[in-house]
């Protein structure tokens, strides 16, 4: 055996001289002529019947050339060599092939590897199977569910005690939350992003540090020495990557914190944390209620997420009955508000809501990429159809059907793959440009690359690409008909409806998915429309300049002073040329919202646990609604002399008035005041418009306004805003120059003070429709990729048949046909295609829209507009594609075009 | 018996038979293609015709699974011919061959036998 098996890998290596061969054959047929004649034939007729009895040197020849081992490989080798050489020869039709084919695989690629990289690839961390997200729900605490998590309720800090001491499904469980965080003491003063975690959250995660250690349970103790532990981007900018760093001290919100560990570069938990700092919450203090933190559990080893989930349902049980009410709430609030489990992989907490957009992606780039395998294989039609000649004539001469049919699949399997490798280059290059400027709202955005798994899909979608497009001209022409090809030959003959089949099916298949994705960016375009004629609550978001700071009680301690300097700091700014008005809040529309709490209305009576619905708060300066352009709907704004007053006043937002009062100016003169028992009563003193806080395809919250200064507020005995923004309008807003004069007005009051989050109104609200630009822009892309090829499509069929009919053409021309009919009859079959396409396409695009409701704004996704619009659009372009090549058929010379050939 | 005209060409031997009957050929002498084509039509009486379409494939074949080797050397009339002669693989697998037809022909008499009772 294995001798056998080293002959043949000796003759895999070595092969024999072919002249030998030739030789050894040659010898036969001497000895054979020799033979004959002895048997009394002459010489010329011995050497004629010799060759007779052989039958074919060559085929005999060849056979023992096939018995070589690795002969199967060397075929392939001589046959590439030659595809390749013929492709060479046809620069044209090679490069087009190839850039359709890059473009499709391309895209392709680059979606499969985001959609890979964010939705397929488990997450990195070990285990991360039994990683889930810890919610809850409770249908009676009406807002208390996080924006855009459905009923999902984040927990509260009290459930970090009695999920870790009570759970007999959890092995680790942990709080966290996205917080800021000032530093100073280095270079310059910064903020920085930071994750705020209990103890459990980096151990359920599991992923160790790269230098250091992790928090322990004493470092999330208050008292203890405050600790902090880097993440591997910060510690590279602001150390230089120096693992000396653990033991140093470093300044965060003005409290000295030693450095405990460095993470390493993969750990990417919370896109872009720099820190991480120790909860520390004082359990003595805590109480239910404070529902604002993500938990994360670790399940133990074979513990199903069923399980898991009565499991926590049991806790709740404990959790209501061992902890006091939030002060001024009633512990029947609690009790009612009917607390369920909802645990959920921890994969979706990560993911978020991004699915439906990148699956919708991915089906678009399939849809281009199956678009450009029509245009392929209908190039390779052509080409097949003028290698038709020369196809009959090899097989006359004893070329097999299946050699034939072999050498068209490698010509488009080697297509598809050269296609495949420029495509793998486009998609290299295209998420290099979604990795450094792709929207921030994209989960898992540094973990997009190109990895094996995306390799070998793109192999794969390369081979079958070049499988589907090579596939129909080898059924078309490979098959085992030589004789009529051979029979007519020549370009002038008309061809009946029969023969353009293929290429007829293949322009109709086009035609339908380019309208199939025209819609789809039709339908993105309507809903942008729509979300821009939205009233979000604001005018000219551009010339709204953005600007926090933050001040310290270490560096102001007396509440009123933060005022009155903030005040200073507003006066300062509007003094600069060109503001038109300048205010101070806690947030900015469209940010999130600092705080917020139930809201009691005095002339409303509540029964024991009914709670008001909970909803956000914004503290503000006089000026704010001015400074946003948010219409006054009834009432006033605040006054400075109120504010330093504390006077006890408030304004509403229209819809929260109309919910509670049922109209605005019904809401002026009511009292109202937050959950807290003891504060005291306040008045409404005005009603503004509504802001679509969270972007203008989300239903804009209820909100109340009070001043930036009040006393006696939710256990503060004067609160103000030391975490505040800065809202300036002026046309110079985002420009250099101001930006630097508004700088210095700040810091002329105090020049320690970092100014950060700088930014426009603009800015936000773009941002707040990142999603759906993204998108459009997508789509509209790909929509514009498939026009394009559809339209070459008809181009191509259309211009074909006029090359093709040229002899009837001059024929019809001869018996007195006028140029307009002609042109008239070749549109006609270009709109005939176009409108089967069309028709076919509607009923895809009604079907599969569908799948994309959930990205729509303000239209259904069968809009009538959108459907009414796009095929006009794209029979218009087809009309244009076919009366192009269809003008040229009516300069045909009839006296040249019956002599051509 | 009729001339061989009407008896089966080459290629409608039973499959392995005509590297059976290469084999046992050079079992005897080393041997070139046609000599080996000439012994086989010779010893059966003009029966088996070896067509050169399937001796020289079946030749290269063997000798690339290494049962046969080849050498260049001077025929009888002093012409360079390629002689093969069988390789100790060669041997071993002739007699697998030889035992596997004896047993194979006489499974087949006993077939032919029962049916003309």
């Amino acid at each position: 055996m294995l001798r056998e098996f080293l002959t043949r890998l000796r003759f895999f290596l070595s092969r024999k001289r072919p002249a030998d061969l030739d030789d050894e054959l040659q010898f036969h047929l001497e000895q054979c002529t020799r033979e004959n004649v002895a048997k009394g034939m002459t010489p010329l007729e011995a050497h004629r019947q010799a060759i007779i009895a052989f039958g074919g040197v060559e085929g005999t020849r060849e056979q023992c050339y096939e018995q070589r081992p690795g002969w199967g490989l060397d075929r392939l080798l001589k046959d590439t060599r030659y595809v390749l050489r013929r492709l060479k020869r046809a620069p044209t039709f090679t490069a087009v092939a190839l850039v359709t084919l890059a473009l499709g695989i391309g895209a392709t690629t680059a979606i499969f590897s985001v959609v890979e990289g964010v939705l397929i690839k488990p997450l990195p961390y070990p285990q991360a199977e039994s990683l889930v997200g810890v919610w809850q729900t409770a249908p009676g605490l009406k807002g208390a569910a996080a924006p855009g998590m459905g009923d999902a309720v984040p927990c509260s800090p009290t459930m970090y005690f009695t999920y870790r001491e009570e759970s007999r499904t959890f092995q680790e469980f942990g709080l966290y939350e996205d917080k800021g965080a000032t530093v100073t003491g280095l270079a310059e003063p910064d903020v920085v992003p930071t994750l705020v975690v209990t103890y459990g959250t980096l151990q359920a995660l599991g992923v160790q540090p790269e230098y250091g250690r992790w928090f322990s349970q004493a470092d999330d103790t208050p008292a203890s020495r405050e600790t902090v532990i880097l993440n591997y981007g910060y510690w590279l900018r602001r150390f230089g990557g120096d693992p000396s760093v653990i033991g140093r001290t470093l300044t965060i919100d003005q409290r000295p914190h030693t450095v405990i560990g460095v993470m390493p570069a993969r750990f990417n938990f919370r896109n872009n944390a720099e820190l991480i700092l120790p909860e520390r919450f004082e359990r003595d203090k805590l109480f239910l209620g404070q529902f604002g933190l993500r938990g994360i559990a670790r399940l133990k080893p074979g513990v199903t997420l069923q399980q898991a989930n009565a499991d926590q349902k049991h806790m709740l049980a404990i959790w209501l009955k061992a902890w006091p009410p939030a002060p001024g709430f009633n512990r029947a609030v609690f009790e009612s508000a009917g607390f369920g489990p909802k645990l959920r992989p921890f994969k979706q907490d990560v993911v978020g809501n991004v699915g439906t957009v990148l699956w919708v992606l991915m089906g678009t780039v399939g849809l281009v990429l199956l678009i450009a395998c029509a245009n392929v294989a209908n190039l390779l039609l052509v080409r097949a159809e003028s290698r038709q000649h020369e196809m009959a004539i090899r097989a006359a001469l004893g070329a097999g059907w299946k050699a034939i049919a072999r050498e068209m699949l490698l010509e488009s399997a080697l297509l598809g793959i050269l296609g495949g490798l420029l495509g793998l280059g486009l998609s290299y290059g295209a998420l290099r440009v979604l990795v450094a400027r792709g929207p921030q709202t994209l989960p898992r955005l540094s973990e997009i690359g190109i990895d094996p798994m995306v390799l070998g899909f793109s192999l794969m979608v390369s081979l079958l690409a070049g499988l589907l497009f090579g596939l129909i001209p080898v059924l078309k022409y490979a098959a085992p008909q030589v004789s009529p090809s051979l029979r007519g030959v020549g370009r002038g003959f008309s061809h009946g409806r029969e023969h353009h089949r293929a290429r007829n099916a293949l322009v109709v298949v086009q035609v339908g998915l380019a309208l199939l994705l025209l819609v789809g960016a039709g339908l993105m375009i309507r809903t942008f429309q729509a979300l821009r004629s939205v009233d979000p609550g604001f005018t000219q978001p551009e010339e709204v300049q953005l600007m926090r700071i933050m001040i310290y009680e270490a560096q102001v301690k007396e509440p009123e002073q933060v005022m009155r300097v903030q005040n200073q700091m507003v006066d300062k700014l509007a003094a600069i040329p060109g503001v038109a008005s300048v205010a101070l809040a806690s947030d900015a529309p469209l940010e999130g919202f600092g705080s917020g709490d139930a809201l009691y209305a005095k002339d409303k009576t509540y029964r024991a646990g009914e709670l008001p619905p909970g909803l956000p708060f914004r503290y503000v300066t006089p000026g704010f609604f001015r400074t946003m352009g948010t219409r006054l709907i009834a009432g006033r704004d605040f006054t400075w002399t109120e504010l330093y007053d504390k006077r006890r006043v408030a304004i509403v937002s229209q819809n929260l008035a109309r919910d509670m009062w049922g109209s605005p100016s019904a809401a002026l003169g009511k009292q109202i005041r937050s959950g807290f028992q003891h504060d005291p009563w306040k008045e409404v003193v005005g009603v503004v418009a509504e802001v679509y806080n969270d972007g203008p395809q989300e239903k804009p919250p209820a909100l109340a306004y009070f001043p930036a200064m009040m006393e006696n507020f939710e256990g503060d005995a004067v609160k103000v805003t030391r975490f505040a923004v800065f809202a300036v309008r002026t046309k110079r807003a985002a420009t250099e120059s101001f930006l630097t004069e508004a700088r210095q007005a700040i810091w002329s009051v105090d020049a320690n003070l970092p100014v950060f989050r700088v930014q426009t109104l603009k800015d936000l609200y773009d941002q707040s429709m990142a999603r759906t630009s993204f998108t459009l822009l997508m789509l509209a892309i790909a929509g514009g990729m498939a026009l394009v090829l559809g339209i070459v499509g008809i181009y191509g069929v259309i211009a074909y048949a006029v090359s093709q009919r040229t002899r009837e053409i001059g024929i019809r021309v001869a018996l007195g046909a006028q140029g307009s009919g002609l042109r008239r009859m070749f549109v006609r079959e270009g709109l005939l295609l176009a409108a089967i396409g069309c028709v076919l396409g509607m009923i895809a695009a009604a079907a599969l829209t569908r799948l994309m409701s959930s990205l729509l704004f303000g239209i259904t996704p069968l809009d009538p507009l959108t459907y009414a619009t796009v095929p006009v659009f794209l029979l218009a372009a087809a009309a244009l594609a076919s009366y192009v090549p269809a003008r040229r058929a009516t300069v045909v010379n009839p006296v040249e075009a019956l002599r051509s050939e | 018996m009729p001339p061989s005209k009407e008896m089966p060409t080459s290629t409608d031997l039973l499959q392995g038979t005509l590297d059976l009957l290469i084999l046992k050929t050079l079992s005897l002498e080393p041997m070139h293609g046609w000599g080996i084509a000439s012994r086989i039509q010779q010893v059966s009486k003009e029966v088996l015709q070896v067509g050169q379409g399937s001796l020289y494939p079946a030749l290269h074949r063997l000798e690339y699974r290494g049962w046969i080797q080849a050498e260049w050397a001077n025929s009888e009339n002093n012409r360079r011919a390629k002689f093969y002669s069988l390789t100790r693989i060669g041997k071993k697998q002739l007699e697998a061959e030889l035992s596997n037809w004896g047993r194979l022909t006489a499974a087949i008499s006993l077939v032919l036998e029962q049916v003309q009772e």
